[in-house]
């Protein structure tokens, strides 16, 4: 499974993006889409989120900050004019290459410290890039908020440049969390997360695989940001550098399984719709917020690996017991196995 | 230069205040390895209780820290028989702190359901009275609210050092294997040790309550100063804590006279920037780490 691709990886992976790329094509009604547009966005953003928080075990909480400063790179660029609609699209990678640049000396500076330490200089991280958006008003505007001109798309498929756009940011999110996983770079951040220190002493260069996770991982949840500005149209720093938004990423990677390829895309695809009929079936925001805690502790506390680890561990046990039956069926049946054990001697 | 040492005087005052916050949030982290990220949150939970004890039964805002401090005690032993204790495995460190992430953010939505958003503020009568020493203002609320922090500081002092609860918590922290051992029962301490750092926060929120404009959403600026305090001070060192309480204190304050108010939060920021390049344990990380 860790070299090459298996046959049901790929065409599962071709069932997701062929039914992404279906959906609005035969005509979704427009909430849906609108609803969709998000699920794909947490979607990438989680699976970005996934790359430093998941492989490396550095939980981050402060993605939002670049989420945020692409959300601006956009907004600042394009707020006069949009040159035909599409070339926001174009200048994203740019975006993102820049962002994950800057990252790197933040990166380096907050990964000298262990994972709780690292989340509160992460956390202070996106407070430092909201009061600059709210101080340095002659670029951002303040709190009087910035707006990306409007684009002149056709009003029936006004969303699609923006869902497609959402689609191929998540595209190449799994595809280099794939590339992560099969990789060198995966295996030496496997190492980071179980033991750093072990690690360093048989000659996996930490700082550099962490570092190219967390400036990846930046550059992609930037150009998020921007394709986000560009679709709302409005920048506000409370929105473009929401900590719900941070939330939303860690929450989804947990809930599906963090340090897996799909875990953060099944966490977003439930979570996402599930918001959007709280909001609906709630109206009050504040229950809301209090409805957002209650998952988030229902999650952590029962299911604390994620929803993918725990199911392949229990299909796993299931066939070890399954095994051990079957070797066991001998003429004086041994008592089965406890799957406790089985586990113990492979 | 008058307006120097004035600032000086209104740093030390409000660095009081955040000491009791901060020394609550690094007890937690010494006794259980929990970054406390409720800690912004409980505060204003206190400023509320207090809010509605004086707006409805006419208590004295500092008086209500009688009640406000019990109260908040059991929230917090509540809050850790709930959700922390069950939690187990390698990652712990992580998931204890999303956990208290999300007790915030559900304090938040409770809080902004029953008293809206707008921004409140607990005005007693006395709020806006002030004495002149040598030329300089200062005022009452803030000296006392001073005084109070003193008080419940050298309570916690008192505790740590003279009973046999705070035996087993400076046990905890120096090593909590050893700690079970000798038959310290480490979940009761953690309970307990959560609850006073929680009561700590109750106190210190009466206080900010008449110090400060507050609505639920204030804990993200209140939690993300108290974390570089702590992390200034060194995790798990209470004397630490204080002591980066009162430098930060003293600094936001300086910037916010003679710069500008707006950049005075960024002092916190450039601060624990520094500390992280030049001293990533803080001030009193490793060499006071069981000293308290």
């Amino acid at each position: 499974m860790i070299r090459g691709f298996s046959r049901i990886g790929l065409i599962r992976t071709g069932i997701f993006f062929a039914a992404l790329i279906i959906i609005p094509l035969v005509g979704a009604p427009g909430f849906l889409l609108n609803t969709l547009i998000f699920t794909v966005m947490y979607a990438a953003l989680a699976s970005s989120w996934n790359l430093v928080g998941g492989y490396a075990g550095y939980p981050s909480l402060g993605h939002v900050a670049f989420f945020g400063i692409g959300a601006y790179a956009v907004g600042i660029v394009f707020a006069k004019d949009v040159y035909g609609g599409y070339l926001p699209f174009f200048v994203l990678p740019i975006i993102g290459i820049a962002v994950g640049l800057l990252a790197v000396p933040i990166g380096w500076v907050s990964m000298r410290t262990r994972a709780d330490v690292f989340a509160i200089v992460t956390i202070t991280l996106l407070f430092i890039a909201q009061t600059l958006a709210f101080n340095l008003k002659g670029l951002t505007g303040g709190a009087q908020g910035s707006s990306v001109a409007p684009p002149p798309f056709a009003v029936d498929t006004f969303d699609w440049p923006f869902y497609f756009a959402m689609v191929v940011l998540l595209a190449v999110a799994m595809a280099i969390s794939l590339y992560f996983r099969r990789s060198k770079i995966g295996l030496s951040l496997a190492t980071v997360r179980a033991d750093e220190d072990k690690a360093h002493g048989v000659g996996v260069r930490v700082t550099a695989v962490k570092l190219t996770a967390f400036g990846v991982s930046a550059g992609l949840v930037a150009m998020v940001g921007g394709v986000w500005a560009y679709y709302v149209g409005f920048i506000y720093p409370q929105f473009a550098f929401d900590p719900l938004i941070t939330i939303g990423m860690v929450l989804m990677a947990f809930l599906g399984g963090r340090g897996t390829l799909w875990g953060p895309v099944l966490g977003a695809f439930i979570l996402v719709p599930a918001q959007e009929f709280f909001a609906q079936a709630l109206g009050a925001s504040q229950l809301y917020l209090v409805a957002y805690a209650a998952v988030f502790l229902v999650i952590i506390l029962f299911l604390p690996r994620g929803i993918l680890p725990s199911i392949t561990e229990r299909l796993r046990r299931r066939r070890d017991t399954l095994d051990v039956a079957a070797a066991s069926a001998g003429p004086d049946t041994a008592p089965p196995a406890e799957p406790r054990e089985v586990k113990v001697r492979r | 230069m008058h307006a120097l040492i004035q600032a000086i005087i209104l740093g030390v005052l409000t660095g009081g205040v955040y000491a009791l916050m901060a020394s609550g949030q690094t007890l937690i982290f010494g006794v259980m390895k929990v970054v406390n990220l409720a800690q912004g949150a409980l505060v204003v939970l206190g400023a509320y209780l207090t809010y509605t004890l004086f707006t409805q039964l006419g208590i004295d805002p500092f008086l209500s820290v009688l009640i406000t401090t019990p109260l908040m005690f059991l929230v917090g032993v509540a809050v850790q028989w709930a959700f922390l204790r069950p939690l187990h495995g390698d990652d712990i460190a992580q998931l204890s702190l999303l956990v208290t992430f999300a007790v915030a953010l559900g304090i938040e939505g409770v809080l902004s359901f029953a008293y809206s958003t707008t921004l409140t503020n607990v005005q007693p009568s006395y709020a806006n009275s002030s004495w002149e020493i040598l030329g300089y203002q200062v005022s009452l609320v803030r000296f006392v609210a001073f005084l109070l922090s003193l008080v419940m500081l050298g309570l916690l002092y008192l505790i740590l050092q003279r009973t046999k609860f705070g035996r087993s918590v400076r046990a905890t922290v120096q090593n909590p294997m050893s700690a079970q051992l000798l038959g310290v029962n480490s979940q009761r301490v953690s309970a307990i040790g959560f609850g006073i750092g929680t009561a700590t926060a109750a106190a210190a929120g009466s206080v900010f309550g008449m110090l400060n404009s507050f609505n639920p959403g204030s804990h993200y600026d209140l939690i993300s100063r108290l974390l570089t305090i702590v992390v200034l001070g060194g995790l798990g060192s209470i004397g630490g804590s204080v002591v980066a309480a009162l430098v930060m204190g003293v600094a936001s304050s300086v910037v916010s006279a003679l710069a500008s108010p707006i950049w005075s939060d960024f002092t916190f920021f450039i601060v624990l920037l520094l500390v992280l390049l030049l001293r990533p344990r803080g001030l009193f990380g490793a060499r006071l780490r069981g000293a308290l």
